[in-house]
């Protein structure tokens, strides 16, 4: 993998973020580079979510520069929704409409961004509910599904946007354990076809077994970015030496 | 139909059922209208409160906090006595109770309806956002329609505070139930005494808000058995 600017996914320079008084990502620099998988983790409050949730736009950093695809984020509309169109976003609670069908909540998006009629879009989304395997639920509710399910249908629904990267927060973290497997599945049959991803996430087989870069955060700053094997045999500071002792110690 | 009930009900109580009746219609225009115009006025109001320009949401947020402050009786005499001596004009009953209904509804339904709205999960927002949906299409198909599910009850409920609430525009000379049956009460027709007068008044009333109430209920019983 060449690591250009031409194929530069996110670039975060020096961003920093503030809920009131509270510091919630600390002179962030970070590169993610075309095909790269990455894996965010760190103790409850360390800045994960709020990291990925700033770089589509959901939340608003106040200082530094965040380009997507080589677009700065800033706020203006035009620029948000040019990035937008291009990330894919996955959220511990689904977040599905629980109000429309599997297949409504999957062609809502392409209908309105990518100008398909219903057909083609069904079409589309058909498609992608095959490929995380629940093609045969497509006209059910949200609520008639199991949260495996349920979690698929959001992969599939966001896969629907064609996206050049996808953002996973937490993914499995609202789920029951015997669901788990069917959501990392769905997730590593992905990153193996080549979709840049980053990962926030407490899964650490997961993260030795797809992700090109473990990221660990402590206190709103980027403690350690390795490889998964560097991270997990050798890692570099104590704070990183103490979390992995407690997650892998239960 | 006014003879039908003097055969049964007898004279004078025939004439008076039938004039209270009557009048009745002009309690539910006016409710009709206060519901029609609050209801497009409150719209108005919720999608301020809900923009995401913060100073428009303030500005909608003073007035549903301005209306909801007032008594509508003080709405009633500003609109109907306070205002037209002030400019000169007479202002008929009519437009001044719609007036006054108006405002009274709007920042009420507003209130109900900003709640509705604010009961959906903010994770609703954020899935229609991270998808590129823009704000009006979010709110359109994604959150409004989850949004009514919570809304419809207590709006349906609120339009017996409506009904009952007409009945406070007599004071300014609007013709309806309420001003009727206390000419009625007043008359010195024996017959037409207070104490006959004004439970018939309350039987009628009851006869329009307790359906409606009954409505809200089952609303409300069908929203709890989905959640």
């Amino acid at each position: 993998m060449h690591k250009t600017d031409e194929n530069l996914v996110v670039n975060m320079q020096n961003v920093n973020k503030w809920f009131g008084e509270f510091h919630a990502l600390k002179d962030i620099d970070l590169s993610i580079y075309e095909g790269e998988r990455i894996v965010v983790c760190g103790p409850s409050g360390s800045g994960k979510s709020t990291l990925i949730r700033c770089l589509n736009g959901l939340e608003k950093h106040q200082d530094g520069t965040i380009k997507v695809h080589g677009t700065v984020l800033n706020d203006n509309t035009e620029s948000v929704k040019k990035i937008r169109k291009n990330v894919g976003m996955v959220f511990q609670q689904f977040n599905l409409f629980p109000h429309l069908t599997v297949m409504e909540n999957c062609i809502l998006a392409p209908m309105e961004n990518l100008h398909l009629s219903e057909v083609e879009a069904s079409k589309l989304a058909m498609s992608f509910l095959e490929r995380v395997q629940i093609p045969d639920q497509a006209n059910k509710l949200p609520g008639q599904l199991s949260g495996g399910q349920q979690q698929r249908v959001a992969i599939a629904r966001a896969l629907c946007m064609q996206p050049r990267l996808m953002l996973f927060d937490e993914p499995t973290s609202s789920l029951d354990p015997e669901m788990i497997k069917e959501v990392l599945d769905t997730m590593v049959a992905l990153a193996n076809d080549g979709m840049s991803m980053i990962c926030v996430t407490h899964e650490l087989n997961f993260a030795r077994r797809v992700a090109h870069r473990v990221i660990f955060m402590d206190e709103g700053k980027i403690v350690e970015d390795q490889s998964p094997k560097d991270f997990f045999e050798n890692p570099q500071t104590d704070r990183a030496r103490l979390f992995l002792s407690q997650i892998l110690d239960h | 139909m006014s003879e039908l009930l003097i055969d049964i009900f007898g004279k004078p109580h025939g004439i008076i059922i039938f004039q209270l009746v009557a009048a009745t219609r002009f309690t539910i225009y006016l409710s009709l209208v206060a519901f029609g115009g609050g209801g497009v006025v409150a719209a108005m109001i919720t999608f301020l409160t809900i923009s995401p320009q913060p100073g428009l949401g303030k500005i909608a947020q003073t007035y549903i906090w301005f209306f909801q402050s007032i008594p509508l009786l003080m709405l009633l005499f500003l609109t109907g006595l306070g205002v037209p001596r002030l400019i000169g004009v007479d202002v008929n009953p009519w437009t001044a109770a719609t007036i006054s209904l108006v405002l009274f509804t709007s920042a009420y339904l507003a209130e109900v309806w900003r709640g509705a709205i604010a009961a959906v999960l903010p994770g609703q927002w954020e899935a229609g956002f991270a998808l590129n949906i823009s704000f009006v299409s979010t709110l359109k198909k994604v959150i409004l329609p989850q949004a009514i599910r919570y809304g419809l009850a207590p709006t349906v409920g609120f339009m017996v505070q409506i009904i009952k609430g007409t009945s406070l525009a007599y004071i300014i000379g609007f013709s309806d139930l309420m001003l009727t049956g206390k000419r009625w009460a007043n008359a010195p027709v024996s017959g037409s005494e207070p104490f006959i007068i004004f439970p018939i008044m309350a039987v009628i009333y009851f006869c329009i808000c307790y359906p409606l109430a009954v409505v809200a209920r089952k609303l409300e019983a069908e929203d709890l058995a989905k959640s």
